[in-house]
């Protein structure tokens, strides 16, 4: 199934990229995640907030199959990636991921983490994927850090890069993990302002953060998680300015430090 | 020996320690040269196929078995990975000296093979520093940070080509010292082979000492020589480590801010110094 089909309205309408069914993820008896149940459509951006240990980090990680769910489905177009394993790495170059810790790969300069995922998995000509990853190295700014290792640069120029790399596969979702966590205080605008224009150029995105507000200025959807399941899914003016559930409230109150 | 049978060549022999070793040197020089280029030969032959034995070891034990894995696949590869893990055991413990007579004879006696000593020697340093790099180069990918394959595997990568493309070459570059160590460790160890009759230094040096029986004097020499040849090849890894490593410095392109821009950024001793020019307004 392609998303070259016009958006119909029956179930699993084309409009859904990543469906997560009844998903549950145990670590040993400690269970995580219990019956998550949500959906990102194309073009949304959602945000799943929420305390550490909520399991949002680790739903984020199940949608990439770096963790594998204990039960429950993951559906991407309708099609469950849980069954039969061979597909999982082409499904997972429609799915882009941008970690905490940034992960560039350290043996290779920014260019060539931007080039290597396009010619070695998709199969792209050397030309055409320099030219794709100048171009999104430019979209983040770091086209002039092209020749640099990582080693060289600073934590939000790091993750900068690691947006390009992501863009250049020129995924269907991006996901982010905490994208600014890591980063030293006076870099985490760098970062956050890149993520704001991606997400105003239409690109769907899935983001774990602490932003708050990021999640209110910038999502369609914010997601509250609490202690492995989601409390409240609904847009950012509901969630920030009247939220349905207490939990929610609470924890809202306390981050935003509104008591 | 009778002094009067040999009368002409014993006043002709040297009496002193010195005086003996250049004997020596000249007597034999060829037979040493022979015996540390053998040396030579079988120790990096050697150990540049035990590095793609323990490569490809590391590479199989290293295969992360997913609950979403076929059945008879994982299977296969646990049953792989048992007979590569009774393999490195029982190289590694047992001495390389009882795997030469083991190998050289046994492959002889039970499948006929009439292999050359010198190619016997080749095939049980190769299996031998096998099992140990197999178990160096897994200790190299361990020590890579879970967030780089998580990166490759992220972008769609499999499990060999995020071996190949992202864990190896740091892995490879982390653990050439103790590679290094496996080359120096080959280089003397082929002594042993002797048993086997390789003609390497040990053997050549043996064979020369016993004609006049100065086994002191010989052995000298063949100390310098080993000595020599580990230290070169020590120098020789550390300048290709350095050359690994790559340049301390990169260049900023020009962008669209500053479009013939060029800064040179050097991180080499510690400090930073910036070089260049700025073509365009800043």
């Amino acid at each position: 199934m392609t998303l070259s089909h016009p958006v119909s309205p029956l179930p699993g309408d084309a409009a859904t990229i990543i469906e997560v069914v009844h998903l549950s993820k145990k670590f040993g008896a400690n269970e995580v995640l219990r019956d998550i149940d949500f959906k990102v459509q194309k073009g949304e951006v959602v945000s799943i907030i929420g305390s550490s240990g909520s399991g949002k980090s680790t739903l984020l990680r199940c949608i990439n199959l770096l963790e594998n769910p204990s039960s429950g489905d993951i559906l991407h177009h309708g099609e469950s990636i849980l069954r039969g394993g061979h597909r999982v790495s082409e499904y997972r170059t429609h799915v882009g991921m941008v970690f905490q810790q940034f992960n560039l790969f350290n043996n290779m300069n920014v260019l060539d983490n931007c080039l290597v995922g396009q010619i070695r998995v998709l199969g792209r000509k050397p030309d055409e994927a320099r030219q794709k990853a100048l171009s999104y190295l430019e979209k983040v700014g770091m086209a002039q850090f092209m020749n640099a290792k990582p080693r060289q640069l600073s934590g939000g120029q790091k993750q900068r890069a690691a947006i390009a790399r992501a863009l250049a596969m020129e995924p269907e979702i991006l996901l982010f993990d905490e994208p600014t966590s890591a980063l030293d205080p006076e870099m985490v605008g760098e970062v956050l302002k890149v993520m704001r224009d991606l997400a105003n150029s239409g690109l769907t995105m899935l983001v774990v953060t602490h932003e708050m507000q990021f999640a209110r200025e910038v999502s369609n959807r914010v997601v509250f998680m609490d202690k492995g399941v989601i409390v409240e899914d609904a847009s950012p003016e509901i969630i920030f300015n009247a939220p349905r559930q207490e939990r929610t409230r609470v924890f809202l109150d306390r981050i935003l430090e509104r008591t | 020996m009778e002094a009067a049978a040999t009368g002409f060549a014993l006043a002709s022999l040297p009496d002193t320690f010195w005086a003996w070793v250049l004997f020596v040197i000249r007597q034999y020089g060829t037979l040493f040269l022979t015996g540390a280029g053998n040396t030579l030969l079988i120790a990096i032959t050697g150990t540049a196929a035990g590095f793609l034995i323990g490569l490809l070891v590391a590479i199989v034990r290293t295969i992360p078995l997913k609950p979403s894995t076929p059945q008879p696949v994982r299977w296969l590869v646990r049953f792989g990975q048992l007979l590569l893990s009774i393999y490195i055991e029982v190289f590694r413990g047992t001495p390389m000296i009882v795997q030469a007579m083991v190998l050289y004879y046994g492959s002889s006696q039970l499948l006929g093979w009439d292999l050359s000593a010198i190619l016997a020697g080749i095939l049980i340093v190769s299996i031998n520093t096998g099992a140990y790099m197999a178990e160096i180069i897994r200790g190299g990918i361990d020590s890579i940070d879970r967030g780089q394959t998580e990166a490759a595997q992220a972008i769609g990568m499999n499990h060999v080509k995020t071996m190949v493309y992202v864990i190896l070459p740091q892995a490879i570059r982390n653990i050439l010292p103790a590679t290094g160590n496996e080359l120096v460790v080959n280089i003397k160890d082929t002594s042993v082979l002797n048993v086997i009759s390789v003609t390497e230094l040990f053997f050549m040096s043996k064979s020369a000492a016993g004609t006049y029986l100065r086994y002191f004097e010989v052995f000298f020499v063949t100390s310098v020589i080993y000595l020599i040849l580990t230290f070169t090849v020590t120098r020789l890894l550390r300048l290709l480590e350095k050359k690994l490593d790559g340049p301390d410095n990169y260049t900023i392109m020009g962008s669209q801010t500053t479009p013939a821009g060029m800064i040179h950024v050097h991180h080499g001793d510690g400090n930073l110094a910036i070089r260049g020019k700025w073509g365009g307004q800043a």
